[in-house]
């Protein structure tokens, strides 16, 4: 059913999205694709977004989408997407702070950098460039069964991540409750510069021990695996979607996904202190080569009389002992009948990996596997922001995102020893997210 | 003891179903969940984005989409 009605201003048929199209969301949800509203035969719908997200000190980065949309007939739509961003700055390390400078080897093994003393390791060479495309197709099938199927792929300079992905939806109860299933396959490959540096082992670091620059790079490359390494994901989803009344819908998804093969990051590495917490050396890390989650996510939608209020919780746990709790609220308010304004809030909450060390004592036995990755710990996060949407007589739609985000890192419960006391391991991030929207 | 909790329990689900018969609407009260800002993920490139920032700060991802594959962001 397509409802159709007149745009006031200039009377030219104006798209009504029927509940199809809500319902239709919930599977398009599970795609991880951009549904929009219905789009009329033969005609494209665009939508752009420029995003600028910076970080106090830290990373960079700019990102542009496009997507499009269209309906060739008879709900048979085909959505794509493009996405490039470009991130610079500085990454931490894993590294802890020391009362004295320190010197760093870069990942490709090509120059060093210092850090001053009581200050966090940045690594300040973090650069690259990534470009992502996705494309969907859904369809009816029959019995008020949907089918779509899509791929993913996103490339940047040493990474590499492909995807597949297919989905069934069926309504039930006159189109009030929609029941879908998903499943996505990737397959990531990973070739960093300068290699994949081996399990714990120590960083080499030139302070005039080597007899020439071959003696070093041998050192260097005794650390490191030269070949690519891989990563498979399977992903499950399944959905329910409901309507409640005429002003509410709900939405609830599990979700599992089970990864085998290279989880490391090669950029990160773990400082050996000794009993006065003063490095020793660092070592780079390693992580379990398997990983099964599980998530629970339940989003609801209620129409107020000008506005929407849109809820979402999402509890996630997995075999690497991460939980995290997460709400999501974006309210929205229709300041006139072409303009509105959205206040948007976000908290998150995390635990930490169970092998998750921002330091490793020295003397004391290797675990089987340690990352200082402060994402992989105990952390709070929040998000504040505010949008605001005008649309034109012509029907396009401008928006503008301002956001803060800011996350709290905890000690999970580490004794910190000598001069680690005085120095900050759990240092807050802090962001500005910044965002103009055009639709078309 | 237990027959009293079967004879409670009961009562809640038959009350649970009553109310599941009651959900949904008819066609024409549908005016309200089809305005564009009731989609479930209205503002899709505002998703997409969130959901790139938080996969690549924190160390959970997916829910609302699927949560594996990706890229290689720090």
């Amino acid at each position: 059913m397509q409802l159709t009605s007149n745009n006031k201003i200039t009377n030219k048929p104006k798209k009504v999205a029927n509940i199809n199209t809500a319902l239709a969301a919930a599977t398009c949800a599970l795609l991880g694709t951009t549904p929009m509203v219905q789009a009329d035969e033969g005609a494209w719908e665009m939508d752009t977004a420029l995003l600028y997200y910076g970080e106090t000190d830290r990373v960079t980065a700019v990102e542009g989408v496009l997507s499009a949309k269209k309906d060739f007939g008879d709900e048979h739509i085909f959505s794509g997407k493009i996405v490039l961003d470009s991130l610079t700055g500085a990454s931490a390390t894993g590294a802890v702070a020391q009362p004295n400078a320190q010197t760093f080897t870069r990942p490709s093994g090509k120059g060093q950098y210092d850090i001053q003393a009581d200050e966090i390791p940045l690594d300040d060479t973090f650069k690259d460039t990534r470009v992502q495309l996705e494309a969907q197709w859904t369809q009816p099938l029959w019995d008020d069964m949907r089918g779509s199927t899509g791929v993913h792929l996103s490339k940047e300079y040493d990474y590499l991540s492909i995807s597949v992905n297919g989905s069934l939806a069926k309504d039930f109860y006159q189109k009030n409750t929609t029941v879908s299933a998903g499943l996505s396959l990737a397959y990531d490959t990973i070739d960093p510069e300068g290699g994949r540096p081996l399990a714990f082992s120590e960083m080499v670091i030139d302070q005039g021990q080597f007899a020439n620059e071959q003696a070093y790079q041998a050192a260097f490359d005794a650390t490191r695996q030269t070949d690519t390494d891989d990563k498979s994901t399977i992903d499950l989803m399944l959905g329910v979607t409901q309507i409640i009344n005429r002003r509410m819908l709900m939405q609830f998804n599990y979700g599992f996904s089970t990864s085998d093969g290279y989880h490391t990051d090669p950029f990160k590495v773990l400082s050996v202190v000794n009993d006065q917490g003063l490095t020793q050396s660092l070592v780079h890390e390693d992580r379990p080569t398997e990983r099964t989650r599980h998530s629970f996510y339940w989003q609801t939608k209620y129409a107020l009389d000008s506005g929407v209020a849109d809820i979402s919780y999402r509890y996630a746990t997995d075999d690497w002992e991460i939980n995290s709790h997460t709400i999501d609220s974006r309210l929205r308010f229709n300041l006139t009948g072409n303009t509105y304004i959205q206040p948007h809030f976000r908290y998150y909450q995390q635990g930490a990996a169970e092998f998750y060390k921002p330091f490793l004592l020295e003397g004391t036995t290797l675990p089987t596997f340690a990352s200082a990755d402060y994402r992989l710990g105990e952390m709070t996060a929040y998000t504040v922001g505010l949008k605001y949407g005008m649309k034109m007589p012509s029907g396009n739609e401008w928006a503008f995102r301002l956001e803060y985000y800011q996350q709290d890192t905890k000690n999970p419960g580490f004794e910190a020893p000598g001069a680690l006391q005085q120095l900050d391991l759990y240092p807050s991030v802090k962001a500005i997210i910044a965002q103009v929207s055009y639709s078309f | 003891m237990f027959k009293k909790a079967r004879i409670i329990l009961a009562f809640l689900l038959s009350t649970q179903l009553v109310g599941c018969a009651n959900l949904g609407v008819q066609p024409w009260e549908r005016d309200l969940l089809a305005k564009e800002e009731m989609a479930l993920d209205a503002d899709g490139n505002d998703l997409g984005l969130d959901d790139h920032i938080y996969f690549s700060k924190e160390a959970t991802s997916g829910g609302r989409a699927f949560a594996g594959g990706g890229c290689g962001c720090n």
